[in-house]
């Protein structure tokens, strides 16, 4: 009885900060649509900002409820800081093109926060006046743990006094339901939007904050909560917060179970929770139908038109220059050192990933935040052929994307159902368990330590592997686009442009979908068999959520709009990466270039060809004017 | 004159408000027929249980002799019925030709193909169409850059690239400058009789319905309260009372 | 914020600055690639490479070796094995070290040990633990300095059978290789010594996404005697105060892998926990092999006492210089014959690097647990030399093949 009361008591309290970071993502995605990444990075600075304030004045029950405060007021304020400096800038960047600056923003915290409060785990002092345990039926319970099941419902309560007795929570709440609305708003949006973020951003500084007598404050924990967050929101229904709360206890409780039963099930929970609520309930738990979910790309209302001669001229010219490395390198060994061949190598194929990821979601219109099961699923496809069954390279690497196809064949079906951010949530949630199968069935996979020693045969040369990269990766990406520009492709245009219209043209959207996901799949495969030959090791690092969004951001970075983003995306990201590599502040050089670049190229690198000055360099058509 | 549309007591209850209730009727090939009345009376409502989007109540939907009642819009679409829709729907990333030449695709079930270049294929059809709606010279110009009556077009050309038997069309004026109204409508009835299609369209512009219709249905809260031809239906009493009623008379008894 | 701007201004300066001292320091210099996770787990790695350069600037200021000096040169693999790999060819290609060192992370030291087999290039792995690095995926040209989880679990597991009432015993470890292969060992070994003991309740948190409430209930349920605990880092602190608060460690033995190293044991400050069976490293009771000295000058570098990592570092580098002066050459075939059998001295002892594994003999250091002056510290413990807890010949043969 005692047990039984205490269990769900602790799986109660583990829901409180959950809710709080997860309510004020839900809110600011809600009224601005940007899926903010950096989130957790508040969170994190919630912790440790509440720290050093705790530190500072929390010697009494009163003072130390102060700090908690003045934390989360400060990393609101922080959050507002973004806001101006950043993202006010980008709002009529395609959307998720957010997406991008605030992962700058989330590198930058990381470095500051290291240079602020060290490399050791802080472990936070316990709450004065809440220190001790409560023994309820003989069952020990932290008297913290009551606090923070009193504080989630107080702060549910106090958001709803204030989205539904002030004029600035009405106007919070009609923005959510109806963007357009707020556009209607005039001079308010602005200061709706700031206000949007600072509330949002309190609320995961506060999460943070309120976190810290149950352990502290330590670099890992904006990557850890990020997730989680997504998914309470996402299982709770967008932009609902009773959905978010129901969803956070939920979790919470089915945590607090779900480990007394099946001990091992601690890294694939919530993800199965989330994948069977959105297989059954697309629009979460609390969540409606009608609410509009970011579609993730902008439908463009330019023709999708073949190269103009300037950039074919300009990617022949870097092919021949690619074709001729190897041997440029050996002429000019002071210029070039050998290991630019390796670095050529490493962008090709992630630039082939990233075209495999554009295909869905620029042309497909459909955003996928768990490509890397597919390109993780290639790579162990030919590795697990090689380990088991002792296939030669030659068949093995060829199985790579029918192995990567047959999982998002299987994922596809069910993802295609869904649009938007909830279509991204469930890819990641397939990813998520993609992951964690490979992670936990170490009988099979060798679990985390990976497979290791799977090289090509003795023919594939360092030379022959790098010429075979560029060979797949160029026809991939031709490929790619002979398909874009196939009927196939066009049907598949279609239903990004115009769900309706496409329906009533006799063209199916969720077959064009799910095949069109698949052969990206697929892409994505060869991308991961190329990566495993050139390492020669696979461990479920590269199936993680990192990797999927390595891809997403050299997608964004490149520009979605483009067909030529994820290349140009895929080489940027990875050259500014072996730049910054020497540095120990390599996070930081990152973060502030990918804000910088943003800031000024909002459509993304190669959007930069359809800016003024990119037109008159002839790198694509001159504008239409509007008749 | 053959029936290709028939309609049989549709209804269609959105918790408990009924929007479409017992409607029946039938309509001919080449025949321009306008479904009126006021906002909320369920001519949407109507027209998407037509075409599918909709699943009805009760009722039944014929084409030809056969059912269409239960298949997706896409099917309904197979089957030989148009559609467009009160704000225009057409593909934001492609040229005017190309919108014309994915619905032509579409049609010819080519969409699966990965090889060839769609920009190539069925262009003298997809021309020829542009012909007939006066958009030829257009032909590669972006849809988001074209004046609204010209989409307006576009849309009409995209609904004729099946061959339909029955055209669906939700305010196809709306938005419109009063003379390019005149223009499109005088354009669909010119080639509804051309191609012997039967036009099925709701209309809030009293001259444009009462210009072009052969025959009028009049909806109020979703019972169909009289059917005729136009000089019939101006001159009866429930519906101008309606019209009356609801304040929005726009050409009754004028034209 | 304005310190954060000047850090990282003289970051983009270091870059250059690196970028231009790459082409300039020729032959003067023998190069040692470090490849270790530097900004995924800097409390102990930064803490390994301050260990490392003190030995190098300590070796370099008594002539170096070979009339030359060392020059350490280190990247971060982000604790990807992909990204290990492809540092490591920069290492070679680039920067051209004769060698590559360090890492921490088990599957990153296996990738790079995959690499340098295929490439025949010398990888001298500081910390990753898993037993296949030397043993069943083991290899020519890899070796390894630190006792392996199985080695610690072992020593473990040797000193928990002597405490007789614990019979009933549950685990805790983070859900992945390292935490599997942990209990594996210690129950292996303490199966062996005690045929009495049960094993119930595993519990297998995320790694560093424990919620620790809900762990600590689940072990209480188990009402076992005696809890062997593998959570580390911000696992473990929340994990001791969940534990503390709800009164599970009350009455129960408690054993903890790793539980004694600076790295963990110092955050906790005053909750450290007391009375647990630890392995971990009491540098501030080390006097033997002149560790005393190591640990003065260590402070005196860098203002800041050693951890474990610290003493890994150090003798890494210890190592590289004893068999460069052994082989005298840089050619990996010669290196290699050199690491083999190498003995050298180090302030935690003698230590051999084993021919027939690539095993290094460095022990560890197993004790007790209490709170000094709000400290948690380690009493009445003593050092085990690894080569009593390593696999015979005939065992390691089976598993290398």
């Amino acid at each position: 009885m005692g047990e039984l009361i205490v269990t769900i008591l602790t799986g109660l309290s583990s829901a409180a900060s959950l809710f709080l970071v997860a309510a004020g993502l839900s809110i600011i995605f809600g009224v601005t649509r940007i899926v903010n990444f950096a989130h957790g990075s508040f969170y994190m600075l919630g912790a440790f900002i509440g720290y050093t304030m705790v530190q500072a004045i929390g010697g009494t029950i009163v003072s130390y409820w102060v700090a908690v405060l003045i934390a989360a007021l400060v990393v609101g304020l922080i959050g507002v800081l973004m806001e101006i400096l950043l993202l006010r800038r980008i709002y009529h960047a395609p959307e998720l093109f957010q997406l991008i600056a605030t992962f700058g923003v989330i590198l930058v915290i990381q470095d500051v926060a290291k240079e602020i409060w060290g490399n050791e785990d802080i472990v936070s002092p316990r709450a004065p006046g809440l220190d001790g345990a409560v023994e309820i039926f003989g069952q020990r319970l932290p008297e913290y743990d009551l606090a923070l099941i009193a504080i989630a419902p107080m702060v549910l309560i106090g958001l709803r006094l204030l989205f539904y007795k002030t004029r600035w929570g009405t106007l919070v709440r009609a923005a959510t339901q109806d963007r357009q609305m707020v556009a209607a708003l005039g001079v308010n949006q602005r200061w709706l939007f700031t206000g949007v973020v600072f509330l949002g951003s309190l609320l995961a500084g506060l999460g943070g904050a309120v976190q810290l007598p149950k352990g502290g404050a330590d670099l890992l924990m904006d990557f850890g909560i990020i997730a989680e967050a997504f998914v309470v929101v996402v299982v709770g229904g967008m932009g609902s917060l009773g959905g978010a709360f129901l969803a956070a206890i939920l979790i919470g409780l089915l945590n607090v179970f779900g480990i007394q039963i099946f001990p091992n099930s601690t890294l694939v929970m919530m993800f199965l929770v989330m994948a069977v609520v959105l297989v059954f309930r697309p629009w979460g738990l609390l969540g409606k139908p009608e609410t509009p979910a970011a579609t993730g790309t902008e439908i463009p209302n330019e023709p999708l038109r073949p190269a103009v001669p300037m950039v074919k001229v300009l990617a022949g010219l870097v092919l021949a220059f690619l074709i001729a490395l190897p041997l440029l390198q050996e002429l000019f060994p002071t210029v070039l050192d050998p290991f630019v061949i390796v670095q050529a190598n490493e962008i090709l194929f992630f630039v082939l990933f990233a075209a495999a990821l554009h295909f869905i979601m620029g042309p497909g219109g459909m955003v996928s935040f768990g490509h890397a099961a597919f390109f993780g699923g290639g790579a162990y496809t030919s590795a697990l052929l090689v380990f088991h069954f002792g296939l030669p390279f030659e068949l093995a690497f060829p199985a790579a994307p029918i192995g990567a196809a047959l999982l998002a064949l299987i994922i596809g079906w069910f993802c295609v159902r869904l649009t938007g951010v909830y279509f991204a949530m469930l890819t990641l949630a397939f990813a998520q368990i993609a992951w964690s199968i490979v992670f936990q069935w170490t009988e099979v996979t060798e679990g985390d330590d990976g497979i290791n020693s799977i090289w090509p045969s003795d023919w594939v040369t360092p030379l022959v592997l790098y010429y075979l990269t560029l060979g797949l990766t160029v026809a991939g990406v031709l490929l790619i686009r002979r398909i874009v520009f196939s009927p196939f492709g066009y049907a598949l245009r279609a239903g990004r442009d115009s769900p309706l219209r496409s329906e009533a043209i006799g063209i199916n959207i969720r077959r064009q979908q799910w095949f069109a996901f698949t052969i990206s799949g697929a892409f994505a495969g060869v991308a991961g068999a190329l990566f495993l030959y050139t390492k020669g090791s696979i461990a479920p690092t590269s199936m993680e959520i990192a990797r999927s969004f390595d891809a997403l951001l050299m997608t964004l970075l490149g520009g979605v709009e483009a067909l030529a983003g994820p290349v140009v995306g895929a080489a940027a990201f990875k050259l500014l990466e072996d730049l910054f590599a020497a540095s120990e502040y390599w996070r930081g050089l990152m973060g502030i270039t990918i804000i910088a670049l943003v800031l000024l190229l909002p459509k993304g690198v190669a959007g930069f060809a359809q800016t003024g000055v990119g037109r008159r360099l002839g790198l694509s058509r001159a504008e239409e004017v509007r008749a | 004159m053959s029936t290709v549309l028939s309609v049989q007591n549709l209804s269609k209850a959105f918790g408990g408000v009924q929007a479409v209730e017992d409607v029946t009727f039938a309509v001919d090939a080449g025949e321009m027929r306008a479904l009126i009345g006021p906002n909320g009376a369920g001519k949407t409502t109507c027209f998407n249980m037509l075409n599918g989007q909709l699943k009805p109540d009760s009722g039944d939907v014929l084409l030809g002799n056969r059912s269409i009642l239960g298949l997706p819009p896409r099917e309904v679409w197979r089957r030989g019925v148009g559609r467009t829709f009160q704000i225009t729907a057409t593909y934001g990333s492609m040229t005017v030709r190309e919108n014309i030449q994915t619905t032509l695709l579409s049609h010819h079930r080519q969409i699966n193909r990965m090889w060839t270049a769609a920009r190539t294929l069925f262009v003298d059809e997809a021309m020829a169409l542009l012909e007939q709606v006066g958009m030829v010279n257009q032909y590669d110009r972006a849809c988001g850059v074209l004046a609204y009556g010209d989409l307006k077009r576009v849309e009409l050309a995209v609904a004729l690239a099946n061959d339909p038997q029955v055209l669906l069309m939700d305010e196809p004026t709306a938005g419109m400058a009063p003379r390019e109204r005149v223009d499109l409508m005088a354009l669909t009835a010119e080639i509804a009789s051309a191609r012997n299609i039967a036009v099925l369209f709701t209309e809030h512009d009293m001259d444009v319905v009462f210009a072009h219709a052969h025959r009028i249905m009049v909806l109020d809260r979703g019972r169909l309260i009289a059917e005729g031809a136009p000089n019939d239906v101006r001159n009866n009493e429930m519906v101008q009372e309606v019209y009356l009623g609801s304040g929005a008379v726009h050409g009754v008894g004028s034209a | 914020m304005k310190i954060v701007k000047t850090h990282l201004l003289t970051a983009g300066i270091a870059v250059g600055l690196v970028a231009g001292a790459a082409g300039s320091a020729g032959a003067q210099t023998i190069k040692i690639g470090d490849i270790n996770s530097y900004t995924r787990l800097p409390g102990h790695t930064v803490p390994y490479r301050r260990g490392a350069v003190l030995a190098i600037e300590q070796i370099n200021k008594s002539g170096g070796v070979m009339g030359k000096k060392l020059e350490l040169i280190s990247r971060d693999d982000k604790g990807k094995p992909g990204e290990a790999v492809k540092v490591a060819q920069e290492l070679f290609l680039r920067e051209k070290v004769v060698l590559v060192s360090g890492s921490l992370f088990s599957h990153v030291g296996l990738a790079i040990s995959a690499w340098a087999k295929r490439n025949k290039r010398l990888y001298i792995a500081a910390e990753p633990l898993a037993d296949a690095l030397v043993w069943s995926r083991g290899n020519k040209y890899t070796f390894r300095l630190r006792p392996s989880t199985y080695m610690q679990a072992a020593m473990l597991a040797a000193e928990a059978a002597k405490i007789k009432k614990a019979k009933r015993w549950a685990p805790i470890a983070p859900n992945y290789a390292y935490g599997k292969d942990a209990v594996a060992a210690f129950q292996k070994v303490l199966k062996k010594l005690r045929p009495d003991v049960t094993f119930v309740g595993a519990q297998w948190p995320g790694l560093f996404k424990i919620d620790a409430g809900a762990e600590v209930q689940a072990l209480a349920k188990a009402k076992p005697d005696a809890i062997y605990n593998v959570t580390f880092g911000s696992d473990l602190a929340k994990f001791v105060r969940e534990g503390k608060l709800r009164g599970l460690f009350k009455g129960r033995l408690v054993v903890g892998l790793l539980t004694g190293e600076p790295e963990y044991l110092d955050p906790l400050k005053g909750e450290a926990p007391e009375g647990w069976l630890v392995t971990g490293y009491p540098w501030y009771e080390i006097k033997a092999n002149d560790h005393a000295t190591f640990v003065r000058d260590y402070q005196a570098r860098w203002k800041d006492y050693p951890r474990i990592g610290s003493i890994v570092g150090y003798n890494t580098m210890l190592a590289i210089h004893a068999m460069l002066k052994k082989a005298s050459s840089t050619d990996t075939e010669k290196m290699v014959a050199a690491m083999r059998g190498l003995k050298f001295k180090t302030p935690s002892g003698p230590i051999m690097f084993r021919a027939i594994d690539h095993q290094s003999t460095m022990g560890a250091w197993v004790g007790w647990t209490k709170l000094v002056n709000g400290k948690g510290k380690m009493i009445n413990w003593k050092y085990l030399d690894g080569a009593g807890y390593l696999p015979s010949d005939a065992e390691v043969r089976k598993m290398r093949k």
